[in-house]
C-alpha cells in the first residue's frame, strides 16, 4: 500500500498538483502555532531562574538549530531517493532543501552567537554545538557549490546525491568528535539552560514552536519543489494543464 | 504586563529582539525566495512550451 | 559486457603496477605534496618563535593542518590524467568492478602521496619541538590519518572530475568532512608529545578510517561515473 502512494509522489504531475493544494494545509497551522509559541513564549512563561528573560532567545534558537539539522537529513533522504529509484521529484526535493536549510544554519548561529554574549560574556565560543553548526553551514555550502558547479541538472543531483549521503553519514561522527574534542578542554557548557526537565510553561511553547517551524518548513519546501519538478520535466502535456491552473 | 517592561526584557533586549527580528526576516526572506523561484521556473516552462509549439507548426 | 579473462586480483594489480610505474616516472609530481607539506610547517616557527617549548605546543596543530591540506593538493593527481586520455573509462567498462579498481588506483595513490607523509610527519614534529619518544605515536596516528583522508579525499576528487577549476570547490568539500580525522589526529599527537598514552583517539582514528573505506568503494564508483558522463 504505501509503495502505492510513493510511486505516485515520485509522479511529477501528480507531485505539482498534490503540493500545491498540500501549501496552505501546512502554512496556515504553521502560523497558528507560531504565534501561539510567541504569546508562550514572550508573556506567559516565566523568566528563568539564571538567565532571566534572555533565555526567551531559545523560542527562535531551538528551532532555527532543529530544522537545520532536520532539513539536511531531509535533503539526504531524499537524495538518496533520487539516487536510487532515479526519481526526479525527489533530486526537486533534495535540491530544493538546500538553500532553506542553509540559511537557518546561518540563522541558528546568529541567534546562537547572540545568546552567547549575555551568557558566556562572548559572541564566539568554540563550544561543541555551535561549532558543529558552523561546519554543518560549511557542508550545506559545500552542496550548494556542488551542484551549481555542473551545467546539467540532472548531473548535478546526482553528483550532490552522493555528496548528501556521504555527509550525512559523516555528520554524527563530526558531531561526536567535536563534543569530544571539547570536553577535553573544559570550554564553557553548551546553553543548557539550567535543568534537564523545563516545566511546562517555558517547554509547551518551545514545542509550539518548534512543530510550527516544521510545518513552515513543509510548506516552503512543496513551493519550491514545484518549481524544481517543473525545470526537470521536458514533457509538455502535462506541464501545460498545470500551469493554466496555477 | 506593562509595555516597557515587556521590551526591556530583563536587560537582555539587546539580545532577544534583535533575535526575534532575525528570525522574522530569514522566515520572510524565505517565503519570498521560494515563491520568487516557483513563479521563474513557471515563467521558464511557459517559454519552453511556447517555443516547442512555434516549433512544432508546420 | 564481456566476462573478464583474468581475475580481480589480477586486473587489480596490474593496474597498481602500471600507475606506480607512471608515477615514477614523473617522481616529481608525486614529491610535491610532501615538499608542500615540509614548507607549510616550516612556516609555523618563523610566524610564532623558534623556541623549542612554546613550538612543542602548536606542533600537533601545524602537522595535521599540514597533512590535511597536502592531501587535499594531492588529489590533483589521483584521476585526472587517466580522465582526460580516458583511461578511466576503460577501467569503468572493462567488466572489473569498478569500485574495487578505483580503491587500487586510491591505494597507490596514498604509497605515493601519503606514506611520504607518515614518514616525513615525525621528523618535521621533531624539528618542531616533540620528543623523540613521541615519533612511534605520532607515525601510528598519520598512518591511520593519511589512509582516511585519502579515502574522503577521492570520493571528493571523483565527484569535481569533469569541473574546471576545482581547488577551492574540492576544498571546501572535503576539508568538512575530514574535521573528525584533523581532531582525533592532532588530539594522538597531542598526547604523543606529552609523553601519555594514545590508545583512545587512535582506537577512534582508526574506527573512521574504517568507516571510510567501507564507504568509499561505493562512493567511489558512483562519483567518478557521474564525472564520466
Amino acid at each position: 500500500m504505501a509503495w502505492v502512494w510513493f510511486h505516485r509522489f515520485g509522479s511529477p504531475p501528480y507531485f505539482y498538483r498534490v503540493a500545491r493544494r498540500l501549501t496552505p494545509w501546512l502554512g496556515w497551522p504553521a502560523l497558528i502555532l507560531g504565534v501561539a509559541g510567541l504569546i508562550g513564549g514572550l508573556g506567559l512563561a516565566p523568566p528563568d531562574y539564571q538567565q532571566g528573560d534572555g533565555f526567551r532567545i531559545i523560542y527562535v534558537h531551538a528551532p532555527a538549530a532543529w530544522l537545520s539539522l532536520m532539513i539536511y537529513v531531509v535533503m539526504a533522504t531524499s537524495a538518496a531517493v533520487g539516487l536510487i529509484w532515479r526519481m526526479n521529484v525527489a533530486h526537486a526535493v533534495a535540491a530544493s532543501c538546500a538553500p532553506i536549510g542553509a540559511s537557518f544554519t546561518a540563522l541558528a548561529l546568529a541567534t546562537g552567537m547572540l545568546y552567547g554574549r549575555p551568557m558566556w560574556g562572548t559572541y564566539w565560543q568554540w563550544d561543541p554545538r555551535i561549532t558543529s553548526e558552523l561546519l554543518l553551514l560549511f557542508l550545506y555550502l559545500g552542496y550548494m557549490a556542488l551542484r551549481a558547479a555542473f551545467d546539467d541538472v540532472a548531473r548535478a543531483d546526482r553528483a550532490s546525491a552522493v555528496l548528501a549521503i556521504v555527509g550525512v553519514v559523516d555528520v554524527p561522527i563530526i558531531h561526536y568528535s567535536v563534543i569530544w574534542w571539547n570536553s577535553l578542554h573544559q570550554a564553557p557548557t553548551v546553553m543548557k539552560f539550567g535543568r534537564p526537565s523545563m516545566p511546562a510553561s517555558m517547554l509547551v511553547p518551545l514545542l509550539l514552536m518548534l512543530a510550527g517551524f516544521s510545518l513552515y518548513f513543509g510548506a516552503l519546501l512543496l513551493t519550491r519543489a514545484r518549481g524544481e519538478v517543473l525545470r526537470r520535466e521536458r514533457n509538455a502535456h502535462w506541464i501545460s494543464a498545470a500551469l493554466e491552473e496555477s | 504586563m506593562n509595555i516597557s517592561k515587556f521590551l526591556a526584557m530583563g536587560g537582555y533586549a539587546v539580545y532577544v529582539w534583535p533575535s526575534y527580528g532575525l528570525t522574522a526576516t530569514v522566515v520572510a526572506l524565505n517565503i519570498l525566495w521560494a515563491r520568487r523561484s516557483l513563479r521563474r521556473a513557471q515563467r521558464e516552462a511557459r517559454r519552453r512550451l511556447a517555443a516547442l509549439k512555434l516549433a512544432a507548426l508546420p | 559486457m564481456n566476462e573478464p579473462r583474468v581475475g580481480f586480483i589480477a586486473a587489480a594489480a596490474c593496474l597498481m603496477a602500471r600507475d606506480l610505474r607512471l608515477a615514477l616516472r614523473r617522481a616529481g609530481d608525486s614529491l610535491l605534496p610532501v615538499g608542500f607539506f615540509i614548507v607549510v610547517t616550516t612556516l609555523y616557527p618563523l610566524a610564532l618563535d623558534p623556541n623549542l617549548s612554546s613550538l612543542r605546543d602548536i606542533a600537533p596543530a601545524a602537522l595535521w593542518v599540514g597533512a590535511l591540506l597536502s592531501s587535499l593538493l594531492a588529489l590533483d593527481l589521483l584521476f585526472r590524467d587517466d580522465a582526460q586520455d580516458g583511461a578511466l573509462e576503460q577501467l569503468a567498462l572493462c567488466g572489473q568492478s569498478f569500485a574495487g579498481l578505483l580503491v587500487a588506483k586510491t591505494a597507490v595513490h596514498w604509497l605515493l602521496t601519503g606514506l611520504p607523509l607518515v614518514l616525513v610527519g615525525p621528523l618535521i614534529a621533531i624539528a618542531l619541538g616533540a620528543p623523540y619518544a613521541a615519533m612511534a605515536g605520532i607515525l601510528a596516528a598519520l598512518l591511520l590519518g593519511t589512509v582516511a583522508l585519502s579515502l574522503i579525499g577521492a570520493v571528493g576528487a571523483g565527484l569535481t572530475l569533469s569541473l574546471r577549476r576545482n581547488g577551492p570547490l574540492l576544498a571546501l568539500l572535503v576539508l568538512p568532512l575530514a574535521v573528525p580525522v584533523l581532531i582525533f589526529g592532532a588530539r594522538a599527537t597531542a598526547l604523543a608529545v606529552q609523553g601519555e598514552p594514545i590508545a583512545a583517539p587512535l582506537y577512534l582514528l582508526a574506527a573512521i578510517a574504517v568507516l571510510f573505506a567501507t564507504l568509499s568503494p561505493w562512493a567511489l564508483a558512483a562519483a567518478v561515473r557521474i564525472g564520466l558522463e
